[in-house]
């Protein structure tokens, strides 16, 4: 499919290609099994200049969009997701400040991500709040010139390795949904710890781990934006970031695609190779078909959020829970085509069929993502004036 | 400090075949790669700029279609580029070839360091760089595995022989031939991918480098082709591939079935 790419844009193609072929797929199964942190990878695509593909240029980043980043993520996730969500991670952390941060907050941290030289990581997620961000228990009490922090946060992507939070805190728990706000956080400001490593199911070559604050003490200029703004970040943030978790899901889907075609060609039984067989050849086609979906819907919404929309929620809800689903069913018809050597650690769609299930998962579950969807229709149609039926 | 590396085009080894008619190689459809070893000469150089600064200039001498090789390099981060490319060219032997190469240095003028693969996978010769450092008059080392600055003037570089290692000091100008531990090439950025895409490259035929037509190409090679051949195939030959722990599991397997007494 010709996409009708910019030159600058198959460039990134061509550059993410190159280092998932040459530097990713070769060590993939080896961090998924050691859960390794891939450092080596993350120093190539600083080297790329990939970390600022969507950060402005007088922040040091290469002033694309939405799109240029997706295409970079789609073809690392080609070859491992864990890898690619590491990647990934760092944007997710960078947006709130991106968004809503001063002048000076810009300055002082989106060239470090951009470079690269430090990654940042978002904090969200509690152990009782996930789906539902009002339950929140992480405070943030000022204090002079500073805030200080109370609270933990769970399963934060890129935690320990990151050295740049924006975290979610209560200010003004009377406030309800107003009363939350984000935060800059540095690895190295007193208080500021971090909790166990996760063992996780799939993508372990990413880190995930449980940031900690007792009596956290910041500088007040590390608020970002107003008090009271942290749930409107947040949701913003999750607009932006969701077509990467999109990409990531077509890149999975693709990778599984690959895959499996390649082995239907070579495997023989009945003295066929058995992609000649119907029930192989369907899967293989719904898998094509699927996969190629996904991304017509990626790219489109994508290019669609670059034109700076008013309304972005549904789009983006829609390109992320599509393609999480994709992925999820293409990877596991891989396994299947690959019968018993798909299930084993030999091949590589074992591995990809455990990372898929994540991206259901996080940035708001599929479910939450249908959820915005649904309301968002509700709020569209009673707009309308004219009916239907 | 000026940099100067030599690359080579060169088939891609991993697919070449032998015409078993004409015993020679067959080209066609065989993609072109930059010699492996030039890619750990640049990386060498990048290296050096990264640590020290220094302007980095990629030379080959090819045909028009060689300067796709060279923007490869320039989107790794190399400044500059200059592609040889005349008809008078073509036919060179080695020692044709370092006279033209030597004289686009001298060109150039102010050049510090060479740097060369230790040698390119076609031929297998092995002999351009050092040819060259003859020609030009300066010092140089092969098989260089380590390259350090400490004061002005002078590397001190460490090389691979087959004894161990040997730590040298040159004066510069100097020239180096470099192996693969050198560094892994680093992957392209895409600033330096876009710069590269729109550069133009420098393009010097005999003219530019003002050299006798007598001395360069087929006229100025010492040496001719008589008969390329393919030694005879040895049958009962097994190539292991993967990692090394791979490798002596393969030949342990295989040992073992071919009841190797004590296995």
């Amino acid at each position: 499919m010709d996409y009708f790419l910019t030159e600058e844009q198959k460039m990134i193609q061509e550059l993410t290609e190159q280092i998932s072929r040459e530097k990713i797929r070769p060590i993939r199964a080896e961090l998924d099994e050691a859960e390794e942190f891939p450092w080596e990878i993350m120093r190539y695509l600083a080297q790329a200049d990939l970390f600022g593909l969507y950060i402005p240029e007088q922040y040091g980043g290469m002033g694309g969009g939405i799109f240029e980043n997706c295409l970079a993520v789609e073809k690392l996730g080609e070859a491992c997701i864990g890898i690619a969500t590491s990647f990934a991670a760092s944007g997710l952390g960078a947006y709130p400040i991106l968004l809503f941060g001063s002048e000076e907050m810009k300055q002082k941290y989106l060239p470090q991500i951009a470079s690269g030289k430090r990654l940042a990581a978002f904090g969200l997620t509690e152990p009782g709040a996930g789906s539902d961000v009002s339950g929140i228990r992480t405070v943030a009490v000022r204090d002079g010139d500073h805030y200080i922090l109370n609270g933990s946060k769970q399963w934060i992507t890129n935690g320990g390795e990151s050295e740049i939070y924006s975290v979610l805190a209560i200010t003004d728990r009377i406030k309800g949904p107003r009363g939350g706000s984000f935060f800059v956080v540095e690895t190295g400001d007193p208080g500021f710890s971090f909790g166990k490593k996760e063992k996780k199911l799939g993508i372990r070559a990413s880190t995930t781990r449980e940031l900690i604050f007792q009596d956290c003490r910041i500088p007040a200029d590390r608020l970002i934006a107003k008090e009271g703004m942290g749930f409107i970040i947040a949701m913003k943030t999750f607009d932006k970031s969701r077509p990467g978790i999109a990409a990531l899901g077509v890149g999975l889907a693709q990778g599984a695609l690959d895959v499996a075609v390649e082995y239907a060609r070579k495997r023989v039984q009945f003295n066929k190779p058995i992609i000649s067989f119907q029930a192989i050849q369907h899967k293989l086609a719904d898998m094509a078909t699927k996969t190629e979906a996904s991304r017509a819907l990626l790219y489109s919404i994508a290019r669609y959020m670059d034109s700076d929309p008013r309304e972005v929620s549904k789009v983006a809800a829609m390109t992320k829970v599509f393609s999480g689903d994709v992925a999820m069913e293409v990877a596991t018809s891989a396994v299947q085509v690959l019968g018993g050597y798909g299930y084993m650690k030999d091949y590589p769609v074992e591995k990809m069929m455990r990372d898929a299930k994540i991206l259901q998962i996080y940035e708001g579950t599929n479910e939450i993502q249908r959820n915005i969807i649904g309301q968002e229709l509700n709020k569209e149609y009673g707009r309308l004036k004219e009916s239907f039926i | 400090m000026h940099i100067v590396v030599c690359i080579k085009q060169v088939p891609d080894t991993k697919n070449v075949r032998i015409d078993p008619d004409t015993h020679t190689l067959v080209r066609q459809g065989v993609e072109s790669i930059i010699n492996p070893f030039d890619m750990f000469a640049v990386e060498g150089a990048l290296k050096i700029k990264d640590l020290n600064g220094a302007r980095v200039t990629v030379m080959t001498m090819g045909p028009p279609q060689a300067a796709e090789a060279l923007r490869e390099t320039l989107g790794l981060g190399a400044d500059d580029a200059v592609l040889l490319s005349d008809r008078a060219f073509a036919g060179s032997d080695t020692w044709a070839t370092s006279t033209t190469l030597s004289a686009a240095i001298r060109k150039m003028g102010d050049v510090d360091l060479i740097l060369c693969g230790k040698q390119a996978v076609d031929g297998d010769t092995a002999q351009v760089g050092p040819e060259m450092a003859a020609l030009l008059d300066v010092p140089y080392a092969t098989f260089v595995k380590k390259i350090d600055i400490e004061e002005p003037g002078f590397l001190k570089v460490l090389r691979q022989t087959d004894e161990g290692s040997e730590l040298w000091k040159l004066q510069l100008p100097a020239l180096l031939t470099v192996i693969k531990e050198l560094g892994e090439p680093r992957v392209p950025s895409l600033r330096h991918k876009m710069r590269a895409k729109k550069a133009e490259i420098a393009v010097w035929g005999n003219a530019e480098l003002g050299l006798d037509p007598n001395s360069t190409g087929l006229c100025g090679s010492f040496t001719q082709v008589v008969r390329v051949f393919s030694p005879q195939r040895r049958t009962n030959r097994i190539q292991l591939e993967g990692s090394i722990e791979n490798q002596a599991e393969q030949l342990f397997q295989y040992l073992k079935k071919a009841r190797v007494p004590g296995l």
